[in-house]
């Protein structure tokens, strides 16, 4: 059996009397691709906002690499390996795009990687996904599209073992998206387990293994991209009876 | 230690500054540039939690005062010396800054702002109804009669000034250049951003208003022996808090020396203005100075420099 990554069990989170995450339960292998999808406000991003730290919730509980962390701030999910990147890109805008991957690698990825040489590392994540010339631009000034990249870059750069992928591709162009899908694999094929939220159908069921999908917070799918796109309560959930 | 510019400079305006005292021997030269002083100070502990991390707040000045009166209590009960004076101020500011920064800290932008400015108002009321401090009618305080290897304590005071003005203007430029520095930028760029690439936010922002206020302390310590005579209306003074945010803000907020620009500036054409015109004048040139600026160069002097140094590359490039 794979080793496992991360294992929410029972999260429930509530805002108020709405309650946005009713009992899920999710589990990731190490380096799976898992796709999140479900209609707007499933609870998509109240999960990766639980996951990450962002949020805590209510109830059930959060493991990643077989340790409890339901209780850990964000900066120390980080330090562990969980990444992320925000639907609305957040660059550190005052600081150029090499510089805003100096941050995870000074403090997320400070424990686990090599001290010396951080323009150096994040050059060379820059030159894997293919992001260099890009390097010494100010990061508030860039593209929709290249501050996307920026997004996954920064997120590469914290040296995750799992990276959350909000909504990376929406509002992309079609070349761009492929762009983007590419910088994932590659970051995949490191070893990287990724869980994907994703509007966009035909990225999710290229890049994906497996697919979860949310409606009003519950969990109603979960399988291969082919079984979840002809369930019957999928279909109802997106279309309607 | 690599004995760069930096520290060359310091050492410069450290003995520059000692020979002064024995060439000079107006005092008011050494009233003028204590203020000054002053001012880069706490200019410069501002900066670190308004400019650094991002964390306007007007209550900064509030600590000021704390110093202030930690050494007005401290000498009536105990007569303690100057460097205990100076000590005890910066140990208890800066526990008073951590203990704010705890309770506000969670509030952001224009929420944050005004709850430090609450915390001053707090400080001011338990100083004005502390009657072993003189209160609201305020208390006369002795300078020692020894003044060192000094000819008078207004020289020693203003040396004392010169060495906590390059001490905190150290601290901030090692602050600006370290990890913690880094972390600090982050937060101001963005917290949450932050916080997910592994910056323990609520820490650093800690450590940013603990050595804010323990900087804002020190600069009050030595304050009494200044003026001999401190009621609340002096140590909590408008000009001096204003000048404190204006000073940064005038010279550049992201840079360890806008501030110290800034105060340079400022406190020069201060206390020209109030030797030539009218001291009343002070708080009118912070403000037409501090418009001007907001408007015309939102990022301070060292903006326009940066700028105009971008344009002349892009002329010759």
């Amino acid at each position: 059996m794979a080793e496992t990554v991360l294992q929410v069990t029972d999260l429930t989170k509530r805002f108020g009397g709405f309650v946005a995450l009713d009992t899920v339960n999710l589990h990731l292998d190490k380096g799976e691709r898992l796709g999140l999808i479900g209609p707007n406000g499933s609870g998509k991003t109240t999960m990766i906002n639980c996951i990450s730290g962002s949020l805590f919730n209510d109830e059930g509980k959060v493991e990643f690499e077989g340790q409890d962390i339901t209780a850990l701030p964000a900066h120390k999910r980080a330090h562990m390996g969980i990444a992320r990147s925000f639907q609305i890109p957040k660059p550190f805008k005052s600081m150029t795009v090499l510089e805003n991957l100096c941050i995870p690698l000074e403090f997320a990825a400070w424990d686990r990687a090599d001290h010396r040489h951080i323009s150096e590392q994040a050059m060379d994540i820059l030159e894997t996904i293919k992001f260099a010339e890009r390097a010494h631009e100010n990061s508030g000034s860039l593209t929709q599209v290249d501050m996307r990249k920026l997004e996954l870059a920064r997120a590469l750069a914290a040296k995750p073992t799992l990276l959350v992928s909000d909504e990376a591709m929406a509002g992309l162009s079609s070349s761009e998206v492929d762009e983007i899908l590419e910088i994932l694999m590659v970051l995949n094929e490191q070893g990287v387990a990724v869980i994907m939220i994703e509007h966009i159908m035909r990225a999710v069921m290229r890049y994906c293994e497996r697919i979860v999908v949310l409606d009003a917070g519950k969990k109603i799918a979960d399988g291969s991209p082919d079984d979840v796109m002809k369930n019957p309560e999928v279909e109802r959930a997106y279309l309607g009876e | 230690m690599k004995l760069d510019k930096f520290w060359i400079s310091v050492l410069v305006i450290l003995i520059a500054g000692f020979a002064f005292t024995k060439i000079a021997d107006n005092e008011f030269y050494f009233f003028t540039t204590y203020v000054v002083l002053q001012g880069l100070i706490m200019a410069v502990a501002w900066n670190i939690l308004g400019g650094f991390t991002g964390y306007v707040n007007f209550g900064s000045a509030g600590f000021f005062a704390v110093g202030v009166y930690t050494t007005v209590a401290l000498n009536k009960a105990f007569g303690l010396p100057l460097p205990v004076l100076l000590l005890a101020a910066g140990v208890i500011c800066g526990l008073l800054g951590l203990a704010a920064g705890y309770l506000t800290l969670r509030l952001k932008g224009v929420y944050f702002a005004i709850a430090t400015l609450a915390t001053a108002l707090v400080f001011e009321t338990i100083v004005n109804n502390w009657k072993y401090v003189g209160g609201a009618a305020g208390t006369y305080v002795l300078q020692p009669k020894t003044s060192f290897i000094f000819d008078n304590y207004i020289e020693l005071l203003f040396m004392l000034m010169l060495v906590l003005a390059v001490v905190a203007t150290a601290i901030s430029r090692y602050l600006s250049s370290s990890r913690i520095g880094q972390g600090l930028t982050a937060i101001r760029d963005d917290e949450v951003a932050a916080e997910c690439m592994g910056v323990p936010t609520l820490k650093l922002k800690l450590i940013s208003t603990t050595t804010m206020g323990a900087l804002m302390g020190i600069a009050g310590a030595p304050f009494p022996f200044f003026v001999t005579f401190v009621d609340p209306v002096s140590a909590f003074a408008l000009v001096i808090a204003v000048n404190s945010i204006a000073m940064p803000m005038i010279g550049g907020t992201a840079v360890w020396y806008g501030p110290v620009i800034g105060a340079l500036l400022l406190g020069a054409i201060q206390e020209t203005a109030t030797v030539t015109i009218s001291s009343e004048l002070n708080l009118l040139i912070v403000g037409v100075m501090l418009v001007l600026f907001i408007t015309l160069a939102p990022r301070g002097i060292v903006g326009l420099i940066e700028d105009y140094k971008k344009k002349r590359e892009a002329k010759s490039g």
